[in-house]
């Protein structure tokens, strides 16, 4: 690994560690602007799920044979390589989860079971992906709490005023998604972080769009929990990490029972594993697991400056030609966004537009994006979304225009 | 003329594209055409929701035959709408239930069905059939 800071960012370098960028989708070059949905893997990652089950696979944490102990080893190795990357202070602060909504659940459930009571008060906001409103509707519902939710404005920034009025003795958690992945803002989550804690409310951050964009570091954000997907930051599906305080995890009760998160068990009484075991019951992904330590080698190997500045130019580039559309309105126009631009343009529906796109090659995506709350809050239906990886180009954009130009001449 | 011969005329039809922005063009214009749902059909208990789009169906038996009407708020779901219509209304119930519609593949607007497309058009055929089952015990 190069500690020295390549600044010429070579896309095109890039986008060859990344074999599916150069298949055809109706016979035409593929260009995928759906990364907020999922982001595409490199080599390395499907290396490494190809090499395990080749060479290493058998179950994990229970076998004194080489197979098991090997992956053992592989597996809690890429527990600590993704400890590094974010920074939190233990391994065992770090769980595998299935993804961000079973992080979510997991909070939710643990968390709410031994912590929330009648007229408690659990924020949330009205960017939110439904994974993080349903599970607090679910456990609200369960114990009398009641869900408040922080209003935005037109542009979809928080409205921080109404936010700090809402933190009082009742509030017992702030859920908060880092980005929206509709909206594309980048909301001020240190700021909220320090806010909550003034009022001793612990906060989950909901990194699920955040980590393709950016290193985040738990440590530096000081967040008592942060859920994230590993699927969107170029690793594998069904893979996810919570990131929790050791003091919060050692308070929960464990999430679900079962094999793995037991230290002893009689009909009469069981007692839990330890952290972070307590929380990974059953058989988990391993070969997911493992394979996430070859994407977050690959994320290390970046430089971000260069990722952050490309990116940007690549939103701007697009806002830019987007603006030129007769029609055309942004549904998301924050101070401060990630490449992630929603749309909705007079006279097409949305649904019509990225069919016909499809039919061009260009992937984006359609509909209510999982934030229905959101959709209302714009009196809308659904938008079109293009989001942004750092090996995307302008030249893809300027494809994408005329894609898109192009379906609206069709409809219109 | 049975379902079946609406299928084959349906074919004959597109055969005649080769590419697909014609055919779609076609499909667009048949949206556009496609004769619109008495607005006080459109009621929620007509909806069929979809996650991408929705549509609206309405079915009425005369003389011993089903006629629907529908619409959607998307043109190229509205454009497959009206060819369902034009190949399963003004049938018998009986016909109807037991259609395969294989006109759908055959003119290449399968993905239109997936699921995952989520648009409404896989429950509007469902509900068109439940229609017809329904109608069956009143002839
Ligand atoms: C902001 C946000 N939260 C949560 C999720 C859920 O992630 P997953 O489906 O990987 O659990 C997503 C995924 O789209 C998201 O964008």
């Amino acid at each position: 690994m190069s500690t020295l800071v390549n600044h010429t960012f070579d896309v095109e370098k890039l986008r060859k560690d990344f074999p599916i960028l150069s298949r055809e989708v109706n016979g035409k070059p593929l260009i995928y602007f759906d990364n907020g949905a999922t982001a595409q893997k490199p080599q390395s990652v499907i290396d490494a799920v190809n090499r395990y089950y080749s060479y290493e696979n058998s179950n994990i944490h229970r076998g004194v044979h080489t197979l098991s102990q090997e992956a053992t080893s592989a597996y809690e190795e890429a527990r600590r390589k993704i400890q590094k990357y974010i920074g939190a202070q233990l391994s065992e602060e770090v769980l595998f989860t299935k993804g961000t909504t079973d992080g979510i659940n997991l909070v939710a459930q643990s968390f709410g079971k031994h912590f929330l009571k009648v007229g408690d008060e659990v924020v949330i906001s009205a960017m939110e992906h439904h994974s993080n409103i349903v599970p607090w509707q679910m456990i609200c519902e369960e114990k009398g709490a009641k869900l408040r939710i922080i209003p935005i404005d037109d542009q979809g920034d928080l409205i921080m005023d109404e936010f700090k009025q809402m933190l009082n003795s009742k509030t017992k958690l702030l859920s908060i998604t880092h980005i929206s992945n509709t909206l594309g803002t980048v909301n001020p989550v240190k700021e909220m972080i320090d806010l909550a804690h003034e009022k001793n409310v612990p906060v989950l951050i909901d990194g699920a769009q955040a980590v393709p964009h950016q290193k985040i570091d738990v440590r530096a954000l000081d967040c008592d929990f942060y859920a994230f997907s590993m699927h969107k930051m170029f690793g594998p599906t069904g893979v996810g990490i919570l990131y929790g305080k050791k003091e919060w995890l050692d308070q929960l009760p464990p999430y679900q029972g079962g094999g793995d998160m037991i230290k002893t068990v009689t009909f009469e009484k069981t007692t839990y594993n330890e952290l972070p075991h307590k929380f990974e019951a059953g058989t988990p992904n391993i070969a997911g697991g493992i394979a996430s330590a070859a994407a977050v080698d690959y994320l290390n190997e970046l430089d971000w400056e260069a990722v952050r500045a490309h990116e940007k130019e690549l939103l701007d580039y697009a806002s830019d030609q987007l603006k030129t559309i007769e029609g055309l309105r942004f549904i998301g126009e924050a101070k401060v966004k990630a490449s992630v631009i929603s749309f909705v343009v007079e006279g097409t529906h949305a649904y019509d537009l990225g069919v016909i796109m499809d039919k061009m090659g260009v992937a984006v995506r359609t509909g209510h994006h999982c934030t229905q709350p959101l959709m209302e809050r714009f009196g809308i239906l659904g938008t079109v979304r293009v989001s942004f990886a750092f090996y995307n180009t302008k030249a893809e954009i300027d494809t994408f225009i005329k894609a898109l130009n192009r379906a609206i001449k069709m409809l219109r | 003329m049975s379902i079946n011969e609406r299928q084959e005329e349906v074919i004959e039809e597109f055969s005649m594209f080769d590419d697909w922005m014609d055919k779609y063009e076609h499909i667009i214009s048949l949206g556009k055409e496609l004769p619109l749902i008495n607005d006080a059909e459109k009621k929620d208990e007509n909806l069929i929701k979809g996650c991408q789009s929705r549509v609206w169906l309405a079915a009425d038996l005369k003389e011993g035959k089903v006629h629907f009407t529908a619409d959607s708020d998307a043109v190229i779901t509205k454009g497959i709408i009206s060819l369902m219509i034009r190949v399963l209304s003004d049938a018998t119930p009986a016909e109807i239930a037991e259609a395969d519609l294989f006109f759908v593949d055959e003119i290449g607007l399968k993905e239109h069905l997936s699921p995952t497309r989520s648009n409404g058009l896989v429950s509007m055929i469902k509900q068109m059939k439940m229609y017809a089952i329904a109608y069956q015990t009143k002839v």
